[in-house]
């Protein structure tokens, strides 16, 4: 089975039935997955904080959201996570790529992964970090975790874990 | 009209409907005219009331209205062709024109100048957007309810404010009864 569509497995497992995304290269076999499962309303943000929002409504209205996004995005979205899903103390699951760690071909992704994992420590956001693809069992628990907590979650999910970026 | 204004006009209207009320003063205004447990005030946040109202009425099928601003519709632009693209006939957007951030002390907006926001909306993709004057804000809004049709309004008004107090609701007793409120 391929990552993706386990990955998918677990979300739809644990009634995830609204997901939002903004695309990263190395998220594109899950969010295809995601746009293909009739579980899923995938509905595309233009930008992260606008795809919480989404996701912070859907919630309300009685869905399991999450969200699917580079981690460029913590640097937009703190404000959001902060007075919105945290304030509110709203579940959010948030499958994350983690670009700029080993393996990386573009620089200026590193300026950012240097600073991901200390905003997300500072916002007190349980965050778990998928290097090898056996880490990826973790999903179904980190999942249920997170909507029997109310607060949004990270899973970082780096270069390694998706097999590399290919010939470069 | 200032927007407290049309606030307490149309609230014989907002009673009965989920409402998403924007950030600041037009929360505050409601939260003093007419709270309503169907009422979600946002604390914070400034530009995500169209999305929050969005992603509630493609979750369930109540309708629901968003009151914002035209500088928090700036803020977050590309709520625009979220909303365009994903028709939720059980959604309006009402967009309280003042040309102005009346929050924090009325500094103009670009609505107020050369930009559309209704023009946008079009643009964006949206198929019923309605201008109105404040005057006509109940009317038009009584009219997007009765087509069940997803509808923008943008309501021209002035600019002003008035004294209230802040809300000191706990955010998450504001969200619990919302969502009670919402699952009732």
């Amino acid at each position: 089975m391929s990552i993706s569509k386990k990955i998918v497995d677990d979300l739809v497992a644990n009634d995830v039935s609204f997901i939002t995304t903004v695309p990263c290269k190395q998220l594109a076999g899950v969010i295809e997955e995601v746009e293909e499962r009739e579980e899923i309303f995938h509905i595309p943000a233009n930008k992260e904080d606008e795809g919480m929002g989404l996701c912070a409504g859907a919630w309300m209205g009685g869905k399991r959201p999450a969200i699917i996004m580079q981690n460029t995005a913590i640097g937009v979205t703190i404000n959001t996570l902060a007075t919105l899903t945290q304030f509110y103390r709203m579940p959010l699951p948030m499958l994350i790529s983690y670009r700029g760690e080993l393996r990386e071909p573009v620089a200026c992704q590193v300026e950012m992964a240097v600073h991901t994992k200390a905003l997300l420590n500072q916002l007190n956001i349980p965050t778990y970090h998928f290097h090898k693809e056996a880490d990826a069992d973790e999903l179904d628990a980190i999942l249920k975790y997170t909507f029997m907590c109310n607060k949004p979650v990270a899973i970082l999910t780096d270069a390694s874990f998706w097999g590399g970026y290919g010939d470069q | 009209m200032i927007r407290s204004e049309i606030l307490r006009e149309i609230a014989p209207i907002l009673r009965d409907q989920l409402v998403v009320c924007n950030i600041g003063l037009p929360s505050q205004e409601l939260h003093m005219i007419d709270d309503q447990p169907t009422n979600f005030y946002m604390l914070g946040t400034m530009g995500l009331s169209s999305s929050i109202g969005l992603g509630l009425a493609l979750s369930q099928d109540k309708t629901v209205i968003s009151i914002d601003g035209d500088g928090s519709v700036l803020t977050n632009l590309g709520t625009l062709p979220t909303i365009a693209n994903n028709v939720a006939d059980n959604y309006i957007l009402l967009i309280i024109d003042n040309g102005s951030y009346g929050s924090t002390g009325d500094q103009p907006t670009y609505a107020g100048m050369k930009t559309s926001l209704t023009a946008v909306a079009k643009a964006c993709g949206c198929e019923n957007v309605v201008e109105c004057q404040d005057v006509d804000t109940g009317k038009v809004l009584q009219a997007a309810l009765d087509s069940k049709k997803m509808t923008i309004i943008v309501s021209k008004c002035d600019s002003g404010n008035i004294k209230l107090p802040v809300i000191t609701k706990d955010p998450v007793v504001i969200r619990d009864r919302f969502m009670t409120a919402v699952a009732s």
